[in-house]
């Protein structure tokens, strides 16, 4: 992870030429829909930001310079209706739980959500706090959960990755009923 | 003479028989004062001219339940201009009202509040005494020492309703608490290890 794989790079730019001259010569490209739908939902995973606690911080990381999520087409979107994946980063509180359930709901499908560190995943340090819920998977379906406190930029990144490849193997027009 | 001896003999010289008792503890200056009187004397100490305590930094509250007047508030006050600091501290039992300095400081609304919501100690007076912190509509006062750490309820998404619900707290496994010696060296000075305690006979499995 993290490093180009100079066979893959080779084998890739050799298949973008192919589609090129196949463009150019015919003026247009055969491909199965659904594999190009996934092609576009892997490429643009718009997240909507939910940070919670110190997680958001390392989630901001990820977005900037170093990381920098907007190569692999992830935009971070403030509002819901703009939304594919919903990163639940930091303690989700009991007082927060309506709201974040709200802004699910406000999805447009397919949605996915991930789970960062420890305190979205189960509740973490606080799994015995009175004001604390024990997991967000309480709350909203969660398909990736990423363990950490905080779960290092890094991390966050590798965890969209297994959400692409997740959404790769569920290859299908429509993703879930 | 230290700065803050000079500090505690002019706030004794100006509240005078305000003053339950004055200590100094760890260089740091603690008056107990009458809980009716709290809002007299924060105003004295705010207009004072050589004092001039011009800022309230927090208000806390504390309980010791094994106390007749259980709770605490205390005031952090700071004085710019003399670089000191002053604690003031009042004692309320259960029920009872502590007087609201809100007419003095402005910002002591939200701190009483979430004293308020806390540890439920009332301040009559306050323009809008509501919880600040805790979620809404929760009962109990989360940092009184007879609250359950885990409280009474928990949230969960119920598909069938289409919301949030609130049901009792089932947890999965029961909290742990172990009696371990603390990882970190050097804190030898808070917690003791078992075996230069004499109170204590066995030692803590770890």
């Amino acid at each position: 992870m993290g490093m180009i794989d100079p066979a893959k790079f080779a084998r890739a730019n050799h298949v973008a030429a192919q589609m090129g001259q196949e463009v150019q010569d015919k003026g247009y490209m055969l491909a199965k829909l659904d594999d190009l739908l996934t092609w576009a939902r892997t490429g643009s995973m718009w997240p909507m930001t939910f940070g919670l606690a110190c997680c958001g911080i390392e989630m901001i990381q990820a977005f900037m310079s170093r990381y920098d999520l907007d190569r692999y087409g992830m935009m971070p979107r403030s509002s819901p209706r703009q939304a594919d994946v919903m990163i639940v980063a930091g303690t989700l509180t009991n007082k927060m739980a309506p709201a974040l359930r709200r802004l699910y709901d406000q999805m447009p499908e397919p949605r996915w959500v991930i789970s960062m560190g420890s305190c979205a995943n189960g509740g973490g340090y606080y799994h015995y706090s009175y004001s604390v819920v024990r997991g967000c998977d309480r709350i909203v379906p969660v398909d990736v959960y990423i363990p950490g406190c905080p779960p290092s930029a890094e991390a966050l990144v590798y965890g969209l990755m297994q959400l692409q490849r997740k959404v790769r193997r569920n290859n299908r027009v429509i993703s879930r009923v | 003479m230290l700065a803050v001896e000079d500090l505690k003999n002019e706030v004794l010289r100006l509240l005078g028989t305000s003053v339950v008792q004055a200590l100094i503890v760890s260089d740091e200056l603690v008056v107990s004062i009458p809980r009716s009187r709290v809002a007299e004397v924060l105003e004295k100490l705010r207009d004072d001219s050589s004092l001039v305590m011009s800022q309230l930094m927090d208000i806390c509250g504390a309980d010791y339940p094994e106390r007749p007047e259980r709770f605490e508030v205390v005031y952090e006050l700071l004085s710019l201009i003399r670089n000191a600091r002053l604690r003031v501290k009042v004692r309320a039992g259960e029920g009872d009202c502590v007087p609201s300095v809100t007419g003095v400081f402005p910002s002591a609304g939200w701190f009483e509040r979430e004293v308020w919501d806390m540890y439920g100690i009332p301040f009559s007076g306050h323009p809008d005494l509501r919880r600040i912190l805790s979620d809404y509509e929760f009962e109990g006062h989360p940092l009184r020492k007879d609250f359950p750490l885990t409280g009474f309820v928990e949230v969960r998404y119920d598909p069938d309703q289409k919301r949030v619900v609130y049901e009792p707290v089932k947890l999965q496994q029961d909290y742990r608490n172990f009696d371990c010696l603390s990882p970190w060296k050097g804190m030898t000075d808070v917690q003791k290890r078992p075996k230069d305690d004499p109170s204590r006979e066995e030692d803590a499995p770890c």
